[in-house]
């Protein structure tokens, strides 16, 4: 069955807590998920009190943090803007970037951040993304022809183009699969929103010829039909995208070369 | 995740786990059946509630003589055929979902849907019963 209750080692403690330096100007308290795999300890969540008068984002604070409280505290992050996803958490209970989350976007009160549920955490909230790389890599992610190439540029026309709007812009941050019901319970075998995303934007790229082979390998009853509609991931797309549309089309698609 | 036991150590390749045994090549038919059974439920459940609605009015016999109007009694046995289809359509997904131990899996994915031709069975020749029992 699924396990809906954590294994015995996998139950978080209270941690440590973190007092704010005299003087502070305006505070809020950060609970924050701790692992660390060289320890054999339980996770437990820290608490951090930090001056947030100088720190805008999330993102912000976590480096605040381990700059000045805590240099064991361990998180990716890269960019800094939204582009690159390193820095996909889920900061109270809604996965997202913590550089683009705004602290006065969060409600007043304490801030809880996890790393991204329902993956293998690899220390405190960096996730273990292999198996999601994997699943991205299935789907083979390029332009795939048989036509002799062109001299030139391969044309589209603005039309065609038109149709990856709101596809090629994912960044991959996984915060869309990895809040997803169905993806928790069948990772091993559903791919998930962030990879159907992906694999529309290539079946419906005009100068994609394999696309009638894209369709065959999603064909499945885990691959792509464990989507359920339930929209967590188009209600969590940190670059307000709409992954749940796209699995709607590729499905239309499937609907469309039967009957 | 893996069919192997547990002390026998996976250096399969993350591409080689994702991939598996490759697409199954099917499931489309299950989307469009479930789809296509819950359209024919609309009319047919609303048909179902004005028919109970009818019923309290009734004596057993205008009971019988009702449902045993042709009409009805090809409703009743489309409404419980149909009903059964989707219900097990809607089940099976379900346990795949969340059923992960293999032998209770199978075990209820075979057991749902010898219970919904057996349960959409008797529905008919419970019907078909009242209908020659009047005619």
């Amino acid at each position: 069955m699924a396990d809906f209750a954590l294994p015995k080692n996998s139950k978080i403690k209270k941690g440590r807590h973190y007092t704010a330096k005299p003087g502070a100007k305006k505070v809020r308290t950060f609970h924050v998920y701790r692992w660390d795999p060289d320890t054999g300890e339980n996770p437990r969540m820290d608490s951090f009190e930090v001056d947030v008068s100088n720190t805008p984002m999330v993102l912000d604070v976590l480096l605040k943090i381990k700059n000045e409280i805590d240099p064991t505290l361990t998180l990716r992050r890269s960019c800094r803007e939204g582009i690159c996803g390193s820095c996909a958490m889920n900061i109270n209970g809604g996965n997202t970037l913590a550089c683009t989350k705004a602290l006065h976007d969060l409600p007043e009160g304490d801030v809880k951040i996890y790393p991204l549920p329902h993956m293998p955490v690899v220390k405190d909230l960096v996730p273990d993304l292999t198996h999601f790389y994997a699943q991205y890599a299935s789907i083979k992610p390029w332009l795939r022809t048989q036509s002799a190439p062109p001299d030139r540029e391969r044309l589209q026309s603005p039309e065609e183009r038109k149709k990856l709007d709101g596809l090629y812009e994912c960044i991959l941050c996984a915060c869309c699969s990895t809040s997803c019901p169905s993806y928790w319970w069948n990772p091993d075998r559903y791919l998930g929103p962030a990879i159907l995303l992906q694999a529309y934007r290539w079946i419906i790229d005009s100068r994609d010829e394999d696309t009638g082979a894209r369709l065959d390998d999603l064909e499945d009853p885990f691959r792509l039909y464990r989507c359920h509609t339930i929209m967590n991931c188009t209600n969590t797309c940190p670059k307000h995208l709409n992954p749940a549309q796209a699995i709607g089309e590729i499905k239309q698609l499937m609907v469309k070369r039967t009957v | 995740m893996s069919s192997q036991p547990q002390h026998v150590q996976d250096m399969r390749t993350p591409l080689k786990r994702v991939r598996a045994l490759g697409a199954a090549r099917s499931g489309v038919g299950h989307w469009w059946w479930q789809r296509l059974t819950a359209v024919a439920l609309v009319p047919l459940c609303l048909w179902f509630v004005w028919l109970v609605l009818r019923l309290p009015h009734l004596d057993f016999a205008s009971a019988h003589v009702l449902v045993a109007t042709p009409w009805n009694t090809l409703l009743l046995i489309l409404f419980t055929a149909i009903g059964f289809w989707h219900g097990q359509l809607g089940l099976q997904v379900i346990i795949e979902d969340y059923v992960h131990t293999r032998w209770i899996e199978l075990t209820l994915l075979i057991a749902i849907k010898f219970l919904a031709v057996i349960g959409a069975l008797a529905c008919a020749l419970a019907a078909l019963n009242i209908w020659l029992a009047v005619y």
